[in-house]
């Protein structure tokens, strides 16, 4: 087989969606080489160790290769899956930008004030783009919790190792006694945003949310991010494009099921049995925005809320209809969730947002 | 499929360690590239196992880095043994007054001062197989430090020098997937999914690892764990470990065929959580009556 069929599969492999980098290429090419390139199962198997590496990465692999080795059948080709652009206009800010106008200006301001207080879903193309971009001035900070790693301090206990070697450094006479105390880091937050049709007018806004959270910490471990609608799907590695337009249309591309039907406990529970209770939610802050409108059986959806409180540090849901004037939490999957969670907030403007940032910072 | 993934194939079955053609292809690859393996996949897989029964079947010490959180390089890599240089230090002051500090400086540096810890040694001791254990429970700082040692199989130390490795030494890295490892990381890495075992082969995992097992025994275990793991609101589906502990207890109380009253009071063996113990129980109740 030649290099060229090889490095064209890599490509096509690419197009479907699996990172596929110039070195893990190379090591492709050698892992062929390796097993002899004649077999179709060499091969296969040699693009399933270099190539790939997650369990979702495996899937599309084989599906591609398929339809990359499968002959020459006219209309059999590895084709980049549909995806779907979230419509976006970057025009530049005419309004803020007019100097000189101090009436203008002040207008605009009280404008911004006023937007930060309007329903999100309630909000026109042209002042969402203006609220698009008041997230970067939103301020995060994240919950911090204490670690097994210590940090030298003033007080605390004694650092027996440290102490030792600074005496070393004066050929074994006693020094200074050091000390130390436990180190903090920040405590990982998991965002689970429900995007169901009911939902559909806020998830643009969540999305800003997440990525602004996600661009906070810098940190690889900071924060997750996970979209519930008919299914879950991971969303952190499409939030961790720096460019929030960008990030967005990521996001549009990964996630297959915007607008869709809400099946809460079902897809709460696929998330605790893939990723939950392995880890990502123990000890951590999450955080769940749905509007709890549930088809499926409620008595489902709080099992699974039980388990995610036990294992979480803390589950705040964020429910967009409660700062609404009138609300009663009277659905079926609100009452079911609300004895296991330890905040329930409001997030239907920016200001909401703010305030909700602020409990997750004290979490 | 290749003459020398059967070999592999042939000295893992010899360790007991059965070996499905995917993953001996892999880890094939793995010693012939000189690259590190990860591999994920359910707990209770066998992830573990492979790296000992590689070990055992090309005759190389194992070295296991169990990670956790905070780990970081005075754990995994080394160590000066602060009281031992001390000690050294006063001896020196005792019995020669006129050596230099520098030569007592040099002296304090020495090989026999310096603790070495997993990394350190499978390098020092290479060929060897390095198992670091569920790498996903370390912090992202240690991955770092780890994709360094794993790219140049060499440890610089600064009052010591560079520690490089003969040989490569087999790396076999697993994770549970409570998070997502760097990508930089998984780069230099070759990658398989382990995916539970089918019927026959796991028959034959636990007539190979737990052969006092009857067979009727052994066949019907793993036909009521195969049937357990396709219902799917358990919280923790059985893995083959927990097969082989349920096999090994009914093998203790001296049942030699499964039946519902031996079964009912071992399920502590297979079943971990008090929410499944139920549903299992059901389960099994209507399998075998």
């Amino acid at each position: 087989m030649s290099v060229d069929v090889l490095l064209g599969f890599t490509r096509a492999l690419r197009a479907a969606g699996v990172p596929v980098t110039q070195d893990r290429a190379q090591s492709y090419l050698a892992a062929v080489a390796c097993l002899g390139a004649g077999t179709s199962a060499g091969t296969r198997a040699a693009g399933r160790a270099t190539l790939c590496s997650s369990p979702e990465d495996l899937a599309r692999h084989d599906l591609v290769f398929d339809a990359w080795f499968a002959a020459d059948e006219p209309g059999r080709r590895a084709t980049r899956p549909a995806t779907r652009r979230t419509p976006l206009d970057l025009a530049e800010d005419t309004e803020a930008g007019e100097p000189g106008e101090a009436a203008a200006l002040r207008a605009s301001a009280s404008a911004t004030e006023v937007l930060r207080h309007r329903d999100i879903a309630d909000l026109t193309p042209a002042e969402r783009q203006r609220l698009a971009r008041l997230f970067g001035g939103l301020p995060v900070r994240l919950p911090r919790r204490s670690t097994a790693r210590h940090v030298s301090h003033r007080r605390g206990q004694i650092d027996a190792s440290r102490t030792l070697r600074a005496s070393l450094r004066h050929l074994g006479e006693p020094a200074r006694i050091h000390r130390r105390r436990a180190g903090t880091r920040p405590r990982r937050v998991v965002l689970l945003l429900d995007v169901s049709g009911s939902m559909s007018g806020y998830a643009d806004a969540l999305l800003r949310l997440a990525h602004r959270l996600t661009a906070a910490t810098g940190s690889t471990t900071g924060v997750e991010t996970f979209t519930l609608g008919t299914r879950v799907t991971h969303l952190t590695r499409a939030m961790r494009t720096r460019d929030p337009e960008q990030a967005l249309l990521a996001a549009g591309d990964t996630v297959p099921d915007w607008s869709g039907g809400t099946r809460l406990g079902e897809t709460l529970r696929a998330f605790m049995d893939r990723w939950g209770r392995r880890g990502m939610a123990r000890g951590a802050v999450v955080l769940i925005v749905s509007d709890g409108w549930e088809r499926g059986d409620p008595a489902q959806l709080r099992e699974q809320m039980a388990r995610l409180h036990r294992l979480a540090h803390r589950v705040i849901w964020v429910n967009p209809h409660r700062g609404k004037p009138g609300y009663e939490p009277v659905q079926g999957g609100i009452r079911a969730v609300l004895p296991h969670v330890d905040d329930f907030l409001a997030g239907h403007t920016l200001a909401t947002y703010t305030d909700l940032l602020g409990v997750i910072a004290d979490a | 499929m290749d003459d020398r993934v059967g070999e592999l194939t042939r000295r893992l079955r010899a360790t007991g360690y059965l070996a499905d053609d995917d993953l001996a292809t892999v880890l094939f690859l793995a010693l012939e590239m000189g690259r590190p393996l990860l591999l994920e996949g359910e707990p209770g897989t066998g992830k573990t196992a492979l790296a000992e029964a590689v070990a055992e079947a090309l005759d190389l010490p194992l070295i296991r880095l169990q990670c956790y959180e905070g780990i970081d390089a005075t754990q995994a890599l080394y160590d000066w043994d602060f009281p031992r240089q001390i000690l050294h230090l006063r001896a020196l002051e005792a019995v020669s007054a006129e050596q230099s500090v520098e030569e007592a400086e040099k002296g304090l540096y020495d090989e026999r001062f310096l603790l070495a810890r997993p990394v350190l040694a499978a390098l020092q001791q290479s060929p060897a197989v390095l198992l670091v254990d569920e790498i996903d429970r370390a912090d992202d700082e240690f991955e770092a430090f780890l994709l360094e040692v794993l790219s140049t199989w060499g440890v610089t130390i600064p009052e010591f020098g560079t520690v490089k490795a003969a040989e490569p030494p087999v790396v076999v890295l697993t994770s549970n997937r409570t998070r997502e490892l760097h990508d930089a990381l998984k780069r230099r890495c070759l990658y398989h999914w382990i995916d539970h075992p089918d019927l026959a082969r796991e028959v034959a995992i636990v007539a190979s690892r737990a052969p006092e097992v009857a067979e009727t025994l052994a066949r019907q275990v793993v036909e009521v764990v195969q049937q357990l793991r396709t219902i799917d609101d358990l919280q923790k589906p059985p893995g083959v470990a927990e097969t082989l502990d349920w096999a090994r207890a009914l093998h203790r109380l001296g049942a030699v065929e499964l039946d519902l009253d031996t079964a009912a009071v071992t399920l502590g063996a297979l079943v971990k959580y008090r929410e499944d113990t139920d549903k299992v129980d059901e389960a099994i109740r209507r399998m075998l009556g």
